[in-house]
């Protein structure tokens, strides 16, 4: 394949070099506390890409993926949690389930595909809302999931933590799946279907003059999107090593929408670019709270400030930028003029 | 519990979410975008009733007030609050035309900046504080007994409703609100100014932020800085299922929610009553698919192309 063909059908190759090197920087001269920041943005990536196959590409915004990290986080603390400890902290789970000890990767993928198929299920229905009643519904299945997990204290632990799950994600894992979600996501933009739903984003009535059958096309994204998701709940999972139902509610909704626009969500490179820059704003103002030196110079900020500035900035990056950083170009792939 | 108390709290509940979608509704008509910020605005309003301070017995400070200038200087505070909001963050994106994805990220990001400073000069932790101690009282009501602060939540959203309803169809500014829901651009043409016409459904909004703030309080007498979040989803869900752009909708579908919430509180079995939220936005879902314009649409609702 020539090189303009591939940039053709991956415009976005770009994405893997650059995030190769930065991790390989930050791994041999960051230190431990910028490599794991840096894991953690990965983390939070593979969730943004995902919401960016289905909020990117049908221009829906979604209130409710966070349902599927929620699943697919359990589900794979079904398969991998806390050696002895499992039948303590989920009694309620079937004998097979609690003897079985599956190493995370396939523990990751099979808790991934439960939240597809769950997604599959009730996506027949979201998919022919419009483009206010799909949030809400989405919303709607964030409280609905939220609270029966709240309460199915059998195999959620109900309002207290999981711990022990196996700490298996490090900045080389977290990046392989990100690599992963580029390529699924990128492989899907391009499709027939992707194409056909991109086009249903930019005209509807136009589309479906055409022959679209949009909620179809939706749904396709919304089930591939929910399995990219749920891969990146239960990495979360892995990462942090606990798990409680709170984690999965309206902050983490916020972050990865916020993280989305501010990169723009019409291009993937957006999605890993406000991943990025939303993650290192949060690091700065964090270590500007802890009080850093800079030339002798001692810069501490008040405590609480940090939230502050991180909504200012984030507006301010909105009135400038209201298309996302990078609007709708992809990396790798030249400025069409 | 007696079926008439029952009654009253739907209606008490009922009345303060349809507020809420009502607030919530008026800027959505002028400007298509659901002002998620709006729960910060009513939480911001309850703020203002005491000192800022750490304690959790909080100093009085608007809430010692009496009583006409504490409604006044509520109301008043959370209006410009909202106008400042529409001044510095939506103005500025408006100009620029983005889509409405943006902008309601945008109204996360003001929700956020508002909640963030609270917790700065008040902290996290709630507090409470009473006002308005008359309305805790309980009445004799035809032999049950009902909350006084119930009844006046009704009272109270009835009479503004009305008031509402009159000022959109009689005064001229109220037309100029509506048509400007209508048809953006061509309200424009015909000399609506859109900076006056957006900043008076954002006061009014901001008003109704107010009126809510006071009405919650006297209620529940707590303050935390995240007690609008649930109020602004319940008004968007009931602006949603209601019809959005359909202000009677809006009112309805707010109500329906915050009815359904308390019926559902008092009829399902024991066992089950944790798990409310998960009946009630489940019928939410299944509302949506029934009707996913909206349970009361109006004509030329649908998209015009």
């Amino acid at each position: 394949m020539t090189r303009k063909r591939f940039l053709a059908a991956f415009p976005a190759a770009g994405l893997i070099p650059a995030l190769g090197v930065l991790c390989v920087v930050v791994h041999y001269l960051g230190g431990p506390l910028l490599e794991g920041a840096l894991t953690e943005a990965l983390v939070y990536m593979v969730m943004v890409i995902a919401l960016y196959v289905f909020v990117g590409n049908s221009g829906i915004i979604s209130f409710g993926h966070v349902t599927f990290a929620m699943i697919g986080a359990y589900a794979s603390a079904w398969q991998t949690c806390c050696a002895g400890m499992r039948g303590v902290f989920m009694p309620g789970l079937p004998d097979w389930l609690l003897r079985v000890n599956m190493p995370t990767t396939p523990a990751t993928l099979l808790a991934a595909l439960l939240a597809a198929a769950f997604a599959a299920l009730i996506g027949v229905a979201i998919s022919r809302l419009g483009a206010f009643a799909a949030p809400i519904g989405l919303l709607s299945l964030l409280f609905v999931i939220k609270t029966i997990y709240e309460n199915w204290t059998s195999v959620t632990a109900g309002q207290s933590s999981i711990v022990g799950l196996p700490l298996d994600v490090d900045i080389w894992t977290a990046l392989l799946w990100v690599f992963a979600a580029i390529v699924v996501a990128q492989l899907h933009a391009r499709s027939p279907s992707g194409l056909r739903l991109r086009a249903s984003r930019e005209d509807e009535a136009a589309a479906r003059a055409s022959g679209v059958t949009i909620w179809k096309e939706r749904l396709i994204a919304f089930v591939l999107s929910a399995f990219l998701f749920a891969v990146g709940g239960g990495l979360f999972g892995h990462f942090l090593g606990t798990l409680a139902v709170s984690e999965f509610w309206l902050d983490m909704t916020f972050l990865t929408l916020a993280m989305l626009v501010v990169g723009g969500m019409r291009s993937l490179t957006g999605a890993v670019v406000g991943t990025l820059v939303v993650s290192a704003v949060r690091e700065l103002l964090r270590a500007f709270e802890r009080g850093i030196d800079i030339g002798g110079l001692d810069i501490h900020a008040p405590e609480g400030t940090q939230e502050i500035w991180l909504a200012v900035i984030l507006l301010v990056i909105l009135i400038f930028r209201p298309q996302g950083l990078v609007g709708d170009r992809e990396l790798g792939r030249p400025v069409v003029k | 519990m007696n079926p008439i108390q029952l009654i009253v709290d739907a209606l008490s509940q009922g009345s303060l979410y349809a507020l809420i979608a009502l607030g919530i509704g008026l800027v959505f008509g002028v400007m298509r975008m659901i002002n998620f910020a709006h729960g910060e605005l009513i939480m911001i309003g309850a703020y203002a009733l005491v000192v800022p301070s750490a304690s959790d017995m909080a100093r009085p400070f608007i809430a010692a007030w009496p009583a006409p200038l504490l409604i006044a200087a509520v109301i008043g505070f959370v209006a410009v609050a909202a106008l400042a909001t529409e001044r510095f963050a939506f103005r500025p994106l408006r100009r620029r035309e983005v889509d409405s994805a943006t902008l309601l990220i945008s109204s996360f990001a003001v929700s956020y900046l508002l909640q963030s400073l609270v917790l700065f000069f008040y902290t996290g932790r709630p507090k409470s504080v009473s006002i308005f101690p008359s309305l805790t009282r309980q009445i004799t009501f035809g032999g049950v007994r009902v909350a006084m602060v119930d009844a006046v939540t009704i009272l109270v959203t009835a009479a503004l409703l009305a008031a509402t309803v009159v000022f959109l169809r009689r005064a001229r500014a109220g037309i100029e609100v509506r048509a400007a829901a209508e048809d953006f651009v061509m309200a424009r043409m015909l000399g609506v100014k859109a900076n006056r016409v957006i900043a008076l459904a954002f006061g009014l909004s901001g008003a109704m932020a107010g009126a809510v703030s006071l009405l919650f309080v006297a209620k529940t007498g707590v303050l935390d800085f995240r007690m609008g979040v649930p109020l602004a989803i319940a008004g968007f869900v009931g602006t949603v299922i209601g019809g959005v752009g359909n202000l009677v909708g809006a009112v309805l579908g707010g109500f329906f929610l915050g009815a359904a919430s308390v019926l559902l509180q008092a009829l399902l079995p024991e066992e089950l009553r944790p798990a409310r939220d998960a009946f009630l936005y489940s019928l939410v879902i299944l509302v949506l698919l029934v009707r996913p314009q909206g349970l009361f649409v109006t004509r030329g609702a649908g998209e015009r192309i």
